[in-house]
């Protein structure tokens, strides 16, 4: 066995180890002040940063399906069926041509990002019911997305909140093909799984169907910082 | 091991427990980095989506590069180098500091002070990587707070994780005798001359005078038997 030099240098490896270690505790206490912060900074110096890396205040996008789900803006219809007077296909044109709201609402997730102050505009949902009659046995809506997987339900009472639209844009563009182009839900007062993209179906019905999250384990009512054992601030 | 230094052309570097070490941590890392990827750069996702399996290839990867690492403590080789890479000597700092540390003027030892900063920089961030990833799979156990904190955590040494291991990268795709040293175990002593010549001279049995010049005791290859003041892998790694 030899004797190397290295032996009788100072550790300063461990001490870099143990001083990570240490930084990263502190990272991970004082995580949502300095996320925050880093946000804050990003959005007022480099917007565009945030849609990069979503560590900087930007939206993470998920999806159950492999790859974005692709449309055609001739064919593309929203149903809306179930317990109503009138069903109705909708094109896109004739959405367009329905009352339109815009609203600017943060977007929280229930894994803990938030994008602060994203405008939106669109349909109100209870504009969508009352232009389709819905019948007096209907107690609930429910959703389905044209990815063929994802599913969604809210209580008629929820659907009729003024912070659900059936958005058609975003940040004043037309929604993009990752935030669930053409059409989506915004349940801007619940968590970001309630709002469904990719929307293609409303159906309304007389019982809560839980959806595809629900299915694996999150609250059916997902209200921002009252379920899900979160406290974030409520969304209004 | 000595090895005589005109019968020797070849040093050997790393045993085949540290080659295979460093091969199965390299995948598991590129697999962590492209799935995090994946799972990170909104655009990125998109092109995969199936995200729930990226999830879990993900989580997979990652206890398995600490415990891969653990298995590797059984390396005495591993644990050997792990030593050398952990100790700073005088000639270090001096390499940090020139200008032409390139030069092979400076006598490094086994490892520079680049690959020694590397390798602690990726032995804590594989640690906190481990302890913030570990929260975000339990996540339902702690409050919101610490979980937005690990995911904080997480993200951003993430990038400088990134950063790190494309420069290290680099270091070897430019250098392609010490990917042979990789590859086959074995460096060529001219190379150990030039690139880690206090090493060298270890090895070959040179006794190293300029070593002494740069503040370095002078080695000898029976220094252990003359009795070194602790055997090489006591506290580190």
């Amino acid at each position: 066995m030899t004797t190397e030099p290295e032996e009788r240098g100072t550790p300063v490896g461990r001490r870099i180890v143990l001083g990570m270690v240490g930084l990263g505790a502190v990272g991970v206490l004082a995580g949502r002040w300095l996320s925050q912060g880093v946000s804050d900074v990003v959005a007022s110096t480099a917007p565009a940063l945030g849609a990069v890396i979503p560590a900087a205040g930007g939206f993470r996008i998920y999806t159950v399906t492999s790859g974005y789900p692709s449309f055609d803006a001739k064919t593309y219809r929203l149903a809306v069926t179930g317990l109503v007077a009138k069903e109705m296909s909708l094109s896109l044109t004739e959405l367009a041509a329905l009352p339109q709201t815009s609203m600017t609402k943060d977007f929280q997730c229930v894994t803990g990002w938030r994008v602060a102050d994203v405008p939106w505009s669109g349909v109100l949902l209870s504009d969508l019911l009352d232009a389709a009659g819905v019948e007096a046995g209907a107690t609930a809506v429910r959703f389905t997305s044209f990815d063929g997987e994802y599913t969604e339900s809210l209580t008629m009472e929820q659907a009729r909140q003024p912070g659900v639209l059936v958005a058609t844009s975003m940040f004043g563009k037309p929604i993009e093909d990752k935030h669930g182009a053409p059409v989506r839900l915004l349940v801007a007062p619940m968590y970001g799984y309630k709002s469904i993209k990719w929307l293609s179906g409303i159906e309304a019905t007389n019982k809560v169907i839980p959806g595809y999250w629900e299915d694996r384990g999150y609250d059916v009512d997902a209200w921002v910082g009252k379920s899900n054992g979160r406290s974030d601030d409520p969304v209004v | 091991m000595t090895l005589s230094s005109d019968a020797a052309t070849v040093l050997p570097r790393f045993s085949v427990g540290e080659r295979w070490t460093h091969r199965v941590l390299g995948i598991l890392m590129g697999v962590l980095l492209v799935t995090a990827a994946l799972l990170y750069v909104p655009d990125l996702g998109g092109l995969v989506g199936n995200r729930q399996i990226v999830r879990v290839i993900h989580e997979v990867a990652g206890f398995a590069l600490p415990i891969a690492l653990l298995v590797a403590l059984f390396s005495r080789a591993f644990r050997d180098d792990a030593s050398r890479l952990n100790r700073f000597r005088p000639a270090d700092w001096q390499w940090l500091r020139s200008r032409d540390r390139r030069s092979g003027r400076i006598r490094v030892g086994k490892f520079n002070a680049g690959q020694k900063l590397n390798a602690a920089f990726t032995l804590g961030a594989v640690i906190v990587m481990l302890f913030t990833g570990t929260m975000m799979f339990f996540s339902s156990r702690f409050p919101d707070a610490l979980r937005t904190g690990a995911t904080f955590v997480h993200d951003w040494l993430a990038l400088a994780v990134l950063v790190v291991v494309c420069g290290h990268i680099y270091m070897a795709f430019n250098d392609a005798t010490a990917r042979l040293g990789m590859r086959t175990g074995s460096v060529p002593v001219s190379w150990a001359e030039r690139e880690h010549a206090a090493w060298a001279d270890e090895l070959t049995g040179t006794a190293s005078d300029v070593a002494a010049q740069n503040g370095s005791a002078p080695t000898t290859t029976d220094a252990g038997q003359a009795g070194g003041d602790e055997p090489r892998w006591v506290g580190d790694a």
